[in-house]
């Protein structure tokens, strides 16, 4: 895992050690109106000014010594430190996100595992019908749709989330709902998988042959081994989330972690860019830790 | 020799793929380089699309879900490829006394209404499914040919080889999807073949994991060991013994993977880092209207592209569900 982020980091100083990208900095630093007009000359001053003609390996260790103490520069677009930035664009994609995991795993869980156990029933062709439609509409489709209905239509929500006279949950809705429509639909679908496949497994069989009561079958034998595949998955989700946060997040005016790193990029605010892909793959590497740690423990037939 | 191949249908299928996409590709990329005959590309491709809707409906019966999806699916590949033929009007072409303020309106003049600048929506709709279907294929195939390749060599061989391949696979899978299309985007610039780029490098990975998966359980098997007893060369048991063995869950997956692809794509058109206007395209669709449609009488705008790339999804989703149905009831 150590090495999966110290590899990234290397491929991510690189990656912004391009001249493209050099040049974005630098004229954004000595002041100018775009990488066309900037002179060769100044180009080349600049560069050498700024310690650029050390070798590599060199100024990453630099870069890297400044990012262990925190110091993470000044972002070139908004003249606020990146971490400033970064902190409150966290704070805010933290409560979107925690308000997704809330409503999803419970919502989820339950849906796949009442589609698995009647398999075949009414019920569960409902669910699964409904799962492949949610998972089937990409994010932005889903957020146009409940704009077109919840907030233009029906009024009851803004449409925009941009916050702009202060917090307010109303605000929250529909990125939230939008989130919650595909990770529902992909988790109750993957729960389903898991307790079929161990609502054939002998044991269960056994079970009912046995005699218990179905609902004992159920909550004793099958819900703790069907639940082990979603949990791993709800802490890979973290990953997935990422992603489609941004687009969410770009749609709604959502001043979260999502549409910083995107203004970033298309900006060419290359620090705060920087900072907030770290961040990304810190979160990814960690999900990912976290997820084969959350197999293990569950599933103690696996050793390591 | 010639009957057997005859009835197979597999060959058929490839080489009916390959002449629908071959027009499509040409058509989307070197339209302008063409000029007035640019159309006549596209004509074998349209009995192509026919002919490869009726070999999948044989291969999907039995499964409702399948058939529906191939419907869909279909549906759309008629329309990129018959679209030059149909009478429509110019989808680039305002119509001026359209595009003034308030008089964007729905089924008036067009049957779908215009968009803010007094184009044809209908017909931006069925024009903009052709660079989504040529680039969702595009780089589908080219994320498969490299993972593919890669966790064949990973699994078979082992070893450093397999180290090597994992380590990039794993350095690519932990950056979020997004955020990497997002890197790569803005440092090559924006364009369809970029696209397929960054649509590689962040899909091959998960397909190499896969055939690396499935190649470590065939390796053992049987007819393997013969080939490998009878002396083939490497490259031989894996392209010709193991691959095609291993195919049926590759083509449920690569069904679910164009799904992905076309969302990927729409979603990076529509955050301006994909394919460029002017041309129509759903996510462009959608990224105008969103800054025109905030109000219901003009909600048309986004509903219908967001719509139309909907059913295109679903289309694919349900070809790989019903495949996978089918494949476990056999």
């Amino acid at each position: 895992m150590l090495l999966i982020m110290l590899a990234a980091s290397v491929l991510l100083f690189a990656v912004f050690d391009t001249d493209q990208f050099r040049r974005k900095v630098a004229v954004a630093e000595l002041g100018g109106f775009g990488v066309a007009t900037l002179s060769e000359q100044d180009y080349q001053h600049w560069l050498s000014r700024n310690g650029f003609e050390q070798p590599f390996w060199t100024r990453y260790g630099q870069w890297l010594a400044r990012l262990s103490h925190g110091e993470l520069g000044e972002s070139l677009e908004k003249d606020v430190p990146v971490a400033t930035l970064l902190q409150e664009s966290i704070a805010h994609t933290a409560i979107l996100g925690f308000f997704v995991f809330l409503f999803m795993i419970p919502l989820a869980l339950l849906l796949g595992l009442l589609a698995g156990v009647n398999e075949g029933s009414l019920l569960d062709r409902g669910i699964s019908l409904l799962s492949v439609l949610t998972t089937s509409t990409p994010q932005i489709a889903t957020a146009v749709l409940l704009t077109v209905v919840l907030a233009l239509g029906l009024n009851w929500v803004p449409a925009k989330s941009a916050m702009l006279e202060g917090w307010s949950f109303r605000e929250l809705i529909l990125p939230l709902l939008t989130l919650l429509i595909y990770e529902v639909g992909y988790l109750a679908r993957m729960t389903r998988a898991a307790t079929l496949e161990v609502m054939a497994a002998p044991y269960v069989r056994t079970a009912v042959l046995k005699g218990l009561p179905w609902s004992r079958v159920v909550s004793r034998h099958v819900l703790r081994n069907a639940l082990i595949v979603p949990v791993t998955l709800i802490c890979q989700e973290l990953n997935g989330l990422l992603s489609q946060i941004v687009v969410v997040e770009v749609f709604f005016q959502y001043a979260g972690f999502g549409r910083m790193l995107f203004d970033a990029a298309s900006f060419g605010d290359i620090q705060v860019l920087q900072a907030a892909t770290l961040v990304a793959v810190l979160v990814a590497v960690l999900s990912q830790f976290l997820s084969d740690a959350a197999y293990v423990a569950l599933n103690p037939r696996v050793q390591f | 020799m010639l009957a057997r191949a005859l009835v197979q249908p597999g060959r058929w299928a490839t080489l009916l793929v390959l002449l629908v996409w071959l027009p499509l590709i040409a058509y989307v990329m070197f339209r302008s380089a063409l000029g007035g005959a640019a159309s006549d590309v596209l004509l074998p491709a349209v009995p192509a699309v026919v002919a490869l809707y009726a070999l999948g409906l044989a291969r999907c019966r039995g499964s409702w879900v399948a058939s529906v999806g191939l419907t869909l699916v279909c549906f759309w590949f008629v329309i990129a490829v018959a679209v030059p033929f149909l009478p429509l009007t110019d989808p680039d072409k305002p119509i001026a006394a359209l595009a003034l303020p308030g008089t964007t309106k729905h089924g008036v003049h067009f049957i779908l209404g215009s968009d803010a600048r007094g184009r044809d929506m209908l017909s931006r709709t069925l024009w903009g499914c052709q660079r989504v279907l040529v680039w969702g294929i595009t780089a589908t195939a080219a994320a498969y040919a490299v993972g593919v390749v890669l966790g064949l060599l990973g699994g078979y061989l082992g070893g450093w080889c397999d180290d090597v391949v994992s380590f990039i696979g794993n350095l690519l899978l932990s950056f979020p999807v997004m955020v990497l299309f997002i890197l790569i985007l803005n440092l090559l610039g924006q364009s369809g073949f970029n696209i397929v780029i960054a649509v590689t490098s962040s899909s091959a990975p998960m397909i190499m994991r896969i055939v690396r998966g499935l190649t470590l359980e065939a390796k053992n098997r049987d007819y393997i060991h013969a080939a490998q007893t009878r002396g083939e060369h490497p490259l031989w048991v894996m392209g010709v013994e193991l691959l095609p063995n291993v195919r049926g869950p590759l083509i449920v997956d690569a069904c679910l993977r164009l799904g992905y692809t076309t969302v990927a794509i729409t979603t990076l058109t529509f955050l301006g880092l994909g394919l460029q206007p002017p041309d129509p395209d759903w996510g462009l669709m959608i990224k105008e209207g969103a800054t025109a449609a905030l109000l219901w009488k003009y909600s048309y705008l986004i509903t219908i592209p967001a719509l139309a790339v909907s059913s295109l999804i679903l289309g694919f989703n349900m070809i790989a569900d019903g495949m996978r149905e089918l494949s476990g009831r056999s």
